[in-house]
């Protein structure tokens, strides 16, 4: 029994010790709540059906997140990535619903398609560069400056629709947000693709170790010879063309576009990118916490759902939860004896 | 040395923080009206002392605090304001957004206690306040729109609008010009009229002896002694500091080659500097001094390209360089070690490794553009043993590390780019006297592998004993050269202050 | 004197005014409706709900924090106000009441978060906003209140006067609740002591600390003041378009951060006056109403406010570039 207690002590320590604890609070709870829904639910949480369907939604929060946690790494914000996304999202559809005639061959809309998607991947990067420029040659700040081109871009999308919503696909491009490829969905190898894309960017890269460097302190990092505002420009512009990709995937899945889709997820991108980790104020947070955060928030709401108390509930939990594991940091650091 | 008629009198103070000794039965007296400066390394306990004086930490039992003749068992900061103790910090405490006027008559018309505002009285307070010790400020003037002198005295008006009778300053002389240091001085002395007592902490020995009564020198907690300043000088503190002699490293000319490095000729910048030409060998160390406001760093930053001359040359090597970015200087083989270390010259909250190869990133990538964990891990360990830092693990961050290992690890920053030329700006600020030596040494080893150093200081001990050559810089203009072979410490003091 | 007026023409306050004078000039020739009596009280009573959400973000951005969670403040308030006034009747005094007092409650749970949890309050208060705003639809299930009383439809006024062609003009609820709001607000900030500790916070919270302000006390203050202004605004808002729908309010948050941030109000803290945000709304409002009487789709709306805000912030930004570059310059 002393054994076991002492050991105990020591896996306590040792957590308590560990520099970063934000994943390993995350994983006890992602288990935690895995294990409480399949006792609640058997049979239907942990099964197949329910772990595609879950592994269908991360994606679209999922890339939106990697867009705001570039932003935030860097010690800014982006606070136009939804606007960025759904334009994206018009431009594809536009060129998607036009330019197809009746009769096409496979040639041509497999043309058009591509077209739509280059238009689109286009879309969101060029919105990207508009608001890095903005960042790093005009010296606005961040909040500022997105919240500048999140008020026009999101303009300009409800001006263009006229609040329609445009439809109608072909069908080889339903295929990104709902095939599956070796019983995986789609949507969550694209996820997964991005996500492993930009863990390497960030600590593999020149890019990456600069852009860390910034966002602790952008004056040291100046004058240690770092290229500010390349590194900026090329922050927002990566931000941007991540929203394309989400704009893809979410106008597949939906079959459709249109101006003020996931405009509440803004908020929670942030949510998920302080949960898994980032620090808001910059210079610190790995993809793996953004994806355990991710998957916290994803099994809430997929576990409520089963449960029959969807709606909005999720959210507030989520809101509970980042609240709770911040509080939880305080009592680290009280322990640790490092309150300031 | 301890009078009944003291105002402060400490006796066998100790504070004990988690294992470590800050304060060991110190004794401390000071009188009415008396300029006392408080003298000692990083360590040695003078900001602890500070601290118990007013409030902030309660002393060990056994210690006894008697102020103005009556003993205070125990000291609140609050406690401690209505003894008449005011501490203006490194920072001033000021708020930037608010006007003159409300900053120093804040504690009587703002606060807990307070809930309308009386502007006439405030106004009154604060004009009658700074007649007081003849200064006018415009009292609706932000304090954010002030320079970092005149906020200094804002900070004294509204510590002696409470009535103070001591007033303590936490280095009150960094970042002043020579004639700001003259109207700060000017006041103190007003101040010591008043019969209220002044105590300094500074690092600025030569100023510190020129306006305090006595000295007080802390070494490792305890008191080494209190002097008249009178009889102290530079190298009697330092002594008594450290406890050993300081011994600059013996600098030979064995390391100068014959070949010329950096060339400047004829630099100017309108409101920086004018007309700046001088030379730098390989092996060499230059040192350029002169008052704060002289153009030194200025001239620095557009050696480095961050403030591009408007009109003369630069020559490296024999090729002249056009340098507009410091990427341009960097790319140039010129390196710059930025006076302000903890905001310029490092990122605090990073790991040393990161900002060890900031600046190389470039040269650790390997064919896909990946930075290579092996050439990383190498040149991190490298650095390390060559600048001899002091970690245990390169990854924890530096704002951990004691200021002279920050300094190595910036100086293994730039030493990672193979400078051609090193310009080093206020590189041992902040620094114990003995990790300045092993700064020093350093320095000199690298000169003599061939690199052209400039070293940029206002403290004459380190150009004096450090430097093959001097340059004397005043007004944005080079106005004299020394050999330090050829003159002595005090006379280069005297020449540096006589602007 | 000189000095004051010296400083004011240098300000963004005034900049703003110009503009809002040069628009106004320019939608009064434009335009035959936009200088009439009709259409600025109009106008008044339309934007007085951002107006007075404006003034509660104004004191916390001041105080060096931020709130993005009033919106959904502001309808938990109108939510429990107007099933108790449906209920249980109760007056104009009940309805103000009941939603001030929900503010400041969710206000101060807002204070204890953002004080103890050591995190920048825009991340607690995004989490707050989704707890306070996920909790009221799973209570209310998002049901629609739209049948109130007879005398909270019919408002209340005063001063009543009469244009010669008979149409009645007077000051409405929306526009006595804005007009005292100001009032209120403009005593605080200059002439109390709170007010200029929160300024004191806002500027440099280490020295407040030392200067012994009670911190704590003051971002009870500060957040609950918003609550309260958020929890008064719902009603007003309640009022003019006599529905409670849960999405009316909420989503709207950077609309109001938008309309301070053009006012001048730092982001920052310690910045941020009264009139500033005053105009930052009025340019909002007087933008909005000219597009609409010059015929321009209210599709097109949001374009040209976004074009405002990035044109205001870049040319702020700008200026403070070439600020920092005047710097001290040494005598050569």
């Amino acid at each position: 029994m002393r054994k076991l207690t002492s050991n105990v002590q020591k896996l306590v320590d040792l957590i308590a010790m560990k520099r970063d604890t934000t994943n390993t609070y995350l994983l006890v709870i992602l288990v935690v709540l895995i294990g409480v829904f399949s006792l609640m639910l058997p049979g239907k949480f942990f099964s197949t059906a329910n772990l595609q369907s879950i592994a269908f939604q991360v994606p679209e929060l999922g890339i939106l997140s990697i867009a705001m946690m570039i932003a935030l790494l860097s010690g800014g914000l982006n606070l136009a990535i939804i606007v960025t996304a759904n334009m994206a999202g018009i431009v594809a559809a536009a060129i998607l619903t036009h330019f197809i005639p009746e009769s096409a061959s496979g040639a041509v809309t497999g043309l058009v398609i591509g077209m739509a998607v280059l238009a689109a991947l286009a879309t969101a990067l060029l919105i990207g560069i508009l608001n890095g420029w903005i960042i790093a040659f005009l010296g606005v700040s961040p909040i500022l400056a997105t919240l500048g081109t999140m008020t026009l871009i999101g303009g300009l999308n409800v001006a263009l629709t006229k609040g329609y919503v445009i439809s109608g696909f072909p069908a080889p491009i339903l295929f990104i947000g709902n095939g599956v490829v070796f019983g995986i969905p789609m949507p969550m190898l694209i996820f997964a693709g991005c996500a492993v894309f930009v863990s390497l960017l960030l600590r593999r890269t020149a890019f990456g170790i600069s852009v860390y460097m910034m966002g602790s302190s952008e004056k040291a990092a100046l004058y240690s010879g770092i290229h500010i505002r390349k590194t900026l420009l090329k922050i927002y512009a990566l931000s941007g063309f991540l929203c394309g990709i989400a704009a893809l995937v979410m106008i597949s899945r939906f079959n459709s576009a249109k101006a003020g889709y996931a405009s509440s997820y803004l908020l929670v991108t942030i949510l998920a990118a302080v949960l898994g980790g980032v620090d808001p104020f910059g210079g610190f947070g790995k993809m793996m916490g953004l994806v355990l955060a991710l998957l916290v928030l994803q099994v809430i709401s997929s576990g409520l759902n089963l449960i029959g108390l969807s709606g909005h509930l999720p959210i507030a939990l989520w809101g509970g939860i980042l609240i709770f594991i911040l509080f939880l940091n305080i009592l680290r650091d009280r322990f640790r004896g490092t309150r300031i | 040395m301890m009078t009944s008629d003291s105002f402060l009198e400490l006796r066998n103070i100790s504070k004990r923080f988690h294992g470590i000794q800050a304060l060991k039965a110190v004794d401390f007296g000071l009188l009415p009206g008396e300029v006392h400066c408080i003298v000692g390394e990083n360590g040695s306990g003078k900001s602890t002392l500070i601290k118990i004086i007013s409030g902030v930490y309660t002393a060990e039992p056994g210690g006894e605090i008697v102020i103005d003749g009556v003993p205070q068992p125990s000291i609140t900061p609050a406690g401690s304001m209505k003894l008449g103790i005011q501490v203006i910090y490194q920072d001033h405490s000021l708020f930037p957004n608010l006007s003159v006027a409300e900053n120093i008559a804040i504690r009587h018309h703002i606060g807990p206690g307070h809930s309308l505002v009386n502007w006439k009285g405030l106004r009154n307070k604060a004009q009658k306040t700074m007649s007081k010790i003849g200064v006018s400020f415009d009292p609706d003037r932000l304090v954010e729109n002030l320079s970092i002198a005149d906020r200094q005295i804002v900070a004294i008006c509204r510590a002696i609008a409470t009535d103070a009778k001591l007033v303590i300053m936490d280095e009150p002389t960094a970042s002043l010009t020579r004639q700001e240091v003259d109207a700060l001085f000017a006041v103190v002395r007003d101040l010591q009229e008043r019969k209220i007592s002044t105590l300094f902490v500074s690092h600025r020995l030569s100023e510190v002896m020129e306006i305090a009564e006595r000295v007080t020198v802390l070494r490792d907690g305890m008191k080494v002694g209190t002097y008249e300043a009178k009889e102290m000088d530079d190298q009697k503190l330092a002594y008594l500091m450290t406890g050993q002699e300081v011994c600059y490293p013996s600098l030979t000319d064995d390391s100068i080659d014959g070949k010329v490095v950096l060339q400047v000729e004829n630099l100017s910048k309108k409101g920086n500097y004018r007309d700046i030409s001088f030379v730098l060998h390989a092996g060499e160390i230059l040192g350029i001094t002169g008052l704060l406001g002289s153009g030194r760093t200025e001239l620095a930053l557009s050696l480095f390209g961050m403030n591009p001359a408007d009109s003369g040359q630069i020559i490296v090597e024999g090729a002249p360089v056009k340098l507009k970015s410091n990427q341009d200087a960097i790319s140039k083989g010129i390196g710059y070690l930025p006076d302000d270390r903890l905001t310029l010259g490092l990122v605090m909250d990073q790991p040393v490794s990161s900002n060890i190869i900031l600046t190389i990133l470039e040269e650790l990538l390997d064919t896909w553009k990946l930075i290579n964990e092996e050439k990383r891990r190498t040149f991190i360990a490298r650095g390390i043993a060559d600048l001899s830092i002091k970690v245990s693990d390169p990854e924890v961050p530096v704002n951990t590390l004691s200021g002279g290992n920050q300094q190595r690890v910036v100086l293994a920053k730039w030493l990672a780019t193979k400078p051609k030329v090193l310009l080093l700006d206020s590189p041992t600020v902040g620094v114990d006297i003995a990790a300045k030596v092993e700064i020093y040494d350093i320095i000199s080893r690298h000169a003599s592998q061939g690199i052209g150093i400039i070293l940029i200081s206002d403290e004459v001990p380190e150009v004096f004993y450090s430097c093959h050559r001097i340059l004397l810089m005043r007004k944005g203009r080079i106005v004299a050269e020394y050999l330090p072979r050829e003159t002595s410490e005090k006379e280069l003091s005297q020449k540096i202050n006589a602007g | 004197m000189q000095g004051k007026t010296g400083k004011f023409l240098k300000s963004t306050e005034f900049y703003l005014l110009m503009v809002i004078v040069g628009l106004s000039a320019i939608l009064a020739v434009a335009t035959e409706n936009f200088f009439t009596l009709e259409n600025l009280f109009d106008v008044l009573v339309s934007y007085s709900f951002l107006g007075i959400m404006a003034v509660g973000l104004l004191v916390v951005l001041i105080s060096g924090g931020i709130d993005i969670s009033f919106t959904a403040t502001a309808t938990v308030a109108q939510y429990v106000m107007a099933t108790f006034i449906i209920r249980h009747g109760g007056g104009w005094g009940v309805a103000f009441l009941i939603p001030i007092a929900i503010g400041i409650t969710l206000g101060s749970l807002n204070a204890v978060l953002v004080y103890n949890l050591r995190v920048h309050s825009i991340i607690i208060t995004i989490a707050t906003l989704n707890v306070f705003y996920g909790g009221l639809i799973f209570v209310t299930k998002g049901k629609w209140i739209y049948n109130f009383p007879d005398w909270f439809a019919n408002g209340f006024s005063l001063f009543d006067f009469s244009e010669a062609d008979g149409t009645l003009y007077s000051l409405s609820l929306p526009i006595i609740v804005l007009l005292a709001v100001l009032a209120i607000t403009a005593l605080l900030l200059n002439r109390t002591s709170v007010g200029r500790q929160i300024y004191a916070m806002g500027g440099n919270m280490d020295a407040a600390r030392r200067m012994g302000f009670n911190l704590f006390r003051i971002h009870l203050f500060v957040y609950s003041y918003m609550g309260m202004l958020a929890g008064t605004a719902s009603v007003v808002q309640a009022q003019l378009v006599q529905t409670v729908a849960p999405n009316a309010i909420v989503g709207r948050e950077l609309d109001v951060v938008a309309a301070v941030v053009l006012g001048g109000a730092s982001l920052a803290g310690g910045a941020g006056t009264l009139l500033g945000t005053v105009l930052g709304v009025t340019l909002i409002a007087v933008m909005q109403n000219g597009l609409t009487l010059m015929g321009v789709s209210s599709y097109w709306h949001k374009v040209v406010i976004g074009l405002v805000i990035l044109v205001s912030v870049s040319i702020t930004a700008y200026n403070r570039k070439l600020e920092e570059r005047r710097h001290a310059q040494i005598d050569v």
